[in-house]
């Protein structure tokens, strides 16, 4: 078939589904839906559906990215704008049914916002509130709306036409058109991707390699997991204008096997593509040949570093090696190879599909675009994100997140996972740029942002990243194998109350010798957690050498208490304590034994709020 | 070959294309600290230590940077010397911390490197040391691998990759469990080891060495006895004791290689019941004899067989000298094509 | 055993590449990699027994002893670690007995963390097979495990 054919019937498909006579039931079945509950809420629907005899479409689609609202459903019926609704549970979904569908009821309080054309009563437009309204949804603009399993959607939604228009330019003019866009890598260094794609093309050699960086590690990071899982055509077609750019003829995708749900989409979405003749031997009767391999990865932070994951991929350990050579000129197999990032690859997609002048639209100076970011945490509206570049912080923190949980208090925000930094609030309004990140300490990374509270201990956060790097560390070299290891142990004994005089500046000078020394990004980039907390949060260390844990999180520097005056001696705690640390009769005061106490808190969880008899203390 | 001109503080040094920094600077003898670095294999550049800077490019390792025409390099800078120390203090504190018990005392490189960044005792105080201890192989009769003496550095892992070809072991886990390792950390012994001693030769600290091995007070050029190959050696010899054997990397036949029979099987040398004389039976026992006895007798015993009733096998460890006189002797004296040799013999 | 694993193998091209993937297979297969298992994938890819262990031992996703039934990951992200994983983790490791990287004796469960499973925003969260269980307290972790997880 033609692309053109190609693209009729994706109009038609698409078009019969926007004006379906029945209604269409979107329900979110990312892999965040589902650990909310939405395949409960899917059968729900359809045996309401089956119960009432009603007629409708259910159709399951990938993250809109309001995760902390999950489950979430949008029901259109004909003639009416979709209603979006949130925290939907079995019973909700059986009266969404009943009432809606049924009796025209649109349970407004229900419902988080309507779209597309026409309102209703009580019902705001969703992309007009808080959490939408700053965010320019360009790379998420598929998630949630399509569905991530038929490739016709998103043909329908100016789908690979990028891939058509970059087939018929010349390779130096879709190098300029990315240079232009002002693109660079989505991964966190933010290099120049068409430079990349420039020393690739350049360099001697052949067969070249074009590969997709779907390892996405940082921990409190989902950007790509939501993007693959959602509209898994918008990187694979990102990958082959790489591919026929820098003229390879294979390509990989390197995901990690932490994210079943992606890779499931993924090989589905390859399949698709292979049967509408988008990828293998001339593509769309083009001349271009191009394969694409999916490569699951095994469980390595690391392997996130492209030499790493290049070794990942020959199979070998993923240890990462001294760069030059860079891989654009010896990569995979000694080959020519670029290595770009998921999000990178679905803005190639779109800058060629929309054009250079379009993409850099939104954006800094520097730094043009939009991009993703998780902003999870002490955030009261957690989800998946799309910003313009240049943003500042606070306009997510509190415009799109709507400030801390329980409106507690701010104390800062980390981006770029173990290899950036914590901000804290006085930097709340520098802009969310590449250089601006650096300059603070922290980097932009691949786009975690996780907001923590006056209840968050940045000693613990700071030990919390480097057990996590010196777990992750490949071992290879000596900084980074035996520096993150070190780091840690310093930093355990000071949260357990252990520190020595002088900690801090040891701790900060073997931040430096392992920033400056290590091999990898890893290892260069491990010691920003120290760093920043040590730079911003001094005074959490000094407490802690007095023996206090401000945060109340260090469970060697806390103990349970009973209040007595409040104690009305219900025994809830008594049970609940799982080492028979609480004693005391019925209607008398109980004690916490505190040599038998192991800090678990359940004590605080389980005493009812009216009473608020339990209290953590620290210090003395 | 092209040759290059660079600067390494400030001195002008004559370098190869093709050659590292690293190399560069030893050639000329500008010491720069180095541990996973070795002449005979390929440079990996994990030990960190190498730290130079180089004008435009900044700080970098010289392993595995390549000598360029007029390159300026710097071998100490405040950078280097705290990337550097940090680095060497981390090392020793996850060492293990005897170092008068260690085979390697004083042939050290972790010693040798540790004196020249000049160590600190209150700077190491301050380090959490480590608590670790790990179990010995002592599967092997001629070498201990201890994996606490250990810097990972993998020179022993290259070696038995790229030199021996065995791959025996390989690095296993990952960062601070890291360990060399066979298959599931069995004893050695049960592994493709050879027994080579090729690693052993070359690790850089006390992680494996010789189980029976001592210093010799002089060194005697040789060649191995063993087979026809005719590896070099030095024969190390305290008193009139073969006391270690070590290749001669000059030697155009093994460059230095030894296997295990050359290098750990000179026990015989000095052996008790080592033969030194001929032996003849007599009366159903063997009673010692001269030289000429001994060839007399064979030769007058031998007069008495010719042409197919005769038979010789050589070995290849004689010299090929021997080997042509034998063959020429059963030919022309005996009458016979049957002669053949045996490598073991 | 060997049948199952040379069925494994026939599947796949020798060559070094398919290493991976084929510790992959073998463990989906055996639930986890014994040594005779990798000495016959090293026989069958002509890669050193020492290299295939090497590879096997650096990946977090490889096993080399039997695991339980279910297995239980405890995500250790960032956004768990700041709403309370840690307490998670200890409650598990109370309520079962073991402590991470173990087996319960009845082979009913193997307790184990991963980097992070990308459900941050409904976050302490932890994965029993493929199910994941959401916004977790010590609590809610004792009403999973004395109903029997890994039926849900």
């Amino acid at each position: 078939m033609t692309f053109e054919g190609l693209q009729r019937r994706a109009r038609d498909e698409w078009q019969a589904l926007s004006e379906s006579a029945v209604p269409l039931i979107q329900v979110g079945t990312a892999t965040c839906g589902r650990s909310a509950g939405a395949s409960a809420v899917v059968d729900a629907l359809r045996e309401a559906l089956q119960r009432e005899a009603t007629p409708a479409l259910i159709m399951e689609v990938g993250c809109i990215g309001l995760c902390f609202a999950e489950p979430l459903v949008t029901i259109r019926k004909p003639g009416r704008p979709a209603v979006c609704y949130g925290h939907v549970n079995p019973e909700r979904a059986t009266q969404l049914v009943s009432e809606y569908l049924l009796r025209d009821n649109p349970l407004a309080d229900w419902a988080l916002g309507t779209v597309g054309e026409g309102r209703i009563e009580g019902i705001p437009e969703l992309f007009e509130t808080p959490v939408l309204r700053p965010q320019v949804r360009r790379i998420l603009r598929n998630c949630g709306f399509i569905d991530p399993t038929n490739i016709l959607h998103y043909v329908a939604r100016g789908g690979y036409t990028g891939l058509v228009r970059a087939l018929g330019m010349a390779r130096g003019q879709i190098i300029d058109e990315i240079r232009r866009a002002g693109l660079r890598g989505r991964g966190g260094a933010g290099f120049p991707t068409w430079r990349k794609w420039q020393f690739c093309l350049e360099a001697p050699g052949e067969p070249k390699y074009v590969v997709c960086n779907a390892d996405e590690g940082d921990p409190g990071a989902f950007m790509n997991r939501s993007l693959l899982e959602s509209d898994p055509h918008s990187v694979l077609e990102g990958l082959l204008i790489d591919g026929y750019t820098v003229g390879a003829r294979e390509g990989y995708i390197y995901c990690r096997a932490e994210y079943p749900l992606a890779l499931e989409r993924l090989h589905n979405a390859l399949a698709q593509m292979r049967e509408q003749g988008l990828v293998g031997e001339n593509i769309l009767g083009s001349g271009f040949s191009f394969d694409i391999h999916i490569k699951e990865g095994a469980g390595a932070f690391v392997c996130g570093e492209e030499t790493a994951l290049l070794a990942s991929i020959e199979g070998r350990r993923g240890m990462p090696r001294p760069r030059p050579p860079f891989p654009a000129t010896s990569g995979l197999w000694g080959k020519p190879t670029v290595i770009n990032n998921v999000e990178t690859l679905a803005s190639v997609s779109l800058i060629l599909q929309k054009g250079a002048e379009w993409f850099a639209e939104y954006g800094s100076e520097k730094s043009k675009g939009t991009k993703t970011f998780a902003l999870v945490g002490k955030v009261k509206r957690a989800g998946l994100i799309e910003v313009p570049l240049g943003i500042t912080l606070r306009d997510i923190v509190y415009g799109i997140g709507g400030g801390i949980l329980g409106d507690k208090r701010f104390k800062a925000v980390q981006t770029g996972g173990p290899s950036g930094g914590c901000l804290p609030e006085a930097l709340l309004d520098s802009p969310v740029d590449y250089e601006s990140l650096t300059t603070a300490g922290s980097i932009m990374g691949s786009g975690g942002m996780v907001v923590m509270d006056e209840d968050t201990c940045m000693v613990d956060v700071a030990r919390y990243f480097l057990d996590f790097t010196q777990k992750e560390s490949c071992g290879e070299c000596v900084p980074c194998r035996l520096g993150t290891k070190q780091m840690m142990d310093i930093l355990t004994d000071i949260t357990e109350g252990k520190g020595r005089e002088g900690d801090v500046e040891l701790l900060q000078e073997v931040a430096l010798a392992v920033k400056k020394g290590s091999l990898c990004g890893l290892g260069q980039t491990a010691p920003n957690p120290v760093l920043t907390t040590i730079r911003y949060f001094r005074d959490e260390y000094e407490a802690h050498e007095q023996g206090r844990c401000p945060s109340k999180v260090c469970k060697a520097l806390i103990r349970y208490r009973i209040v007595a005056d409040k104690c009305k001696g219900c025994q809830i705690c008594l049970r609940a304590c799982p080492v028979g640390a609480i004693s005391g009769e019925r209607r008398q005061v109980h004690t916490i034994d505190v040599g038998k106490c192991i800090r678990c808190g359940v004590c605080l969880e389980v005493c009812p709020a009216r009473f608020g008899a339990v209290e953590c203390v620290t210090g003395q | 070959m092209k040759t290059l001109r660079l600067t390494i503080d400030g001195v002008t040094v004559t370098a190869r294309e093709g050659m590292s920094v690293l190399e560069a600077a030893l050639e000329a003898g500008i010491y720069i600290p180095h541990l996973c670095h070795h002449p005979d294999l390929k440079p990996v550049g994990v030990c960190r230590l190498c730290l130079v800077e180089i004008a435009g490019r900044g700080m970098t390792i010289s392993c595995k940077t390549p000598v360029e025409e007029g390159m300026v390099v710097k071998t100490e800078s405040p950078d280097i010397e705290l990337a550097r120390r940090v680095a060497v203090e981390l090392l020793i504190v996850n060492h293990h911390a005897d170092c008068l018990s260690c085979a390697k005392d004083g042939a050290c490189k972790l010693q040798e490197i540790a004196r020249y960044v000049g160590i600190e005792e209150e700077r190491l105080q301050r380090l959490r040391r480590t608590t670790r201890s790990l179990p010995v192989d002592s599967s092997n009769p001629f070498f201990l691998r201890d994996p606490n003496r250990c810097v990972l550095c993998g020179i022993c892992v290259r070696t038995c990759e790229e030199i021996v070809g065995a791959s025996a072991i390989d690095y296993a886990f990952r960062g601070y469990a890291t360990v060399i390792s066979t298959l599931g950390n069995r004893p050695i012994v049960q592994s493709r080891c050879e027994s080579c001693g090729e690693c052993v030769a070359r690790c850089p600290v006390g992680a494996l060495v010789p189980r029976q091995e001592r210093n010799p007070a002089r060194e005697v050029r040789s060649v191995c006895a063993y087979c026809g190959v005719g590896c070099g050696l030095y024969l190390g010899v305290r008193g009139n004791q073969v006391v270690r054997v070590r290749g001669a990397a000059e030697s155009p036949v093994n460059r230095g290689r030894l296997c295990v029979k050359g290098r750990y099987g000179h026990g015989y040398i000095g052996h008790p019941e080592r033969l030194t004389t001929p032996l003849i039976k007599r009366d159903g026992r063997f009673v010692e004899a001269s030289w000429d006895e001994a060839l007399d007798l064979v030769a007058a015993r031998l007069a008495g067989y010719r042409g197919d009733q005769f038979a010789a096998l050589t070995s290849a460890r004689c010299t090929n000298e021997e080997n042509y006189l034998l063959q020429k002797f059963t030919r022309a004296v005996m009458g016979t094509h049957n002669i053949d040799h045996c490598a073991r013999l | 055993m060997h049948d199952r694993i040379d069925a494994i193998l026939s599947s796949y091209g020798r060559d070094r590449a398919n290493l991976i993937p084929i510790l992959q297979s073998v463990q989906a297969e055996l639930g986890y990699l014994s040594e005779e298992a990798m000495l016959r994938i090293a026989d069958y890819l002509g890669v050193p027994e020492s290299q295939v262990y090497g590879v096997a031992s650096f990946y977090a996703q490889f096993r080399f002893t039997p695991t339980g039934r279910n297995r239980i990951m405890v995500c250790r992200g960032t956004a768990c670690h700041v709403r309370g994983a840690p307490r998670i983790l200890d409650e598990i490791q109370q309520v079962l007995n073991i402590r991470e990287g173990e087996t319960t004796s009845d082979m009913e469960y193997t307790l184990e963390t991963v980097a992070c499973i990308g459900c941050c925003a409904l976050s302490p969260c932890m994965m029993i097979n493929r199910e994941v269980y959401a916004k977790l307290t010590p609590t809610k972790v004792r009403e999973v495990f004395s109903k029997g997880g890994q039926e849900q």
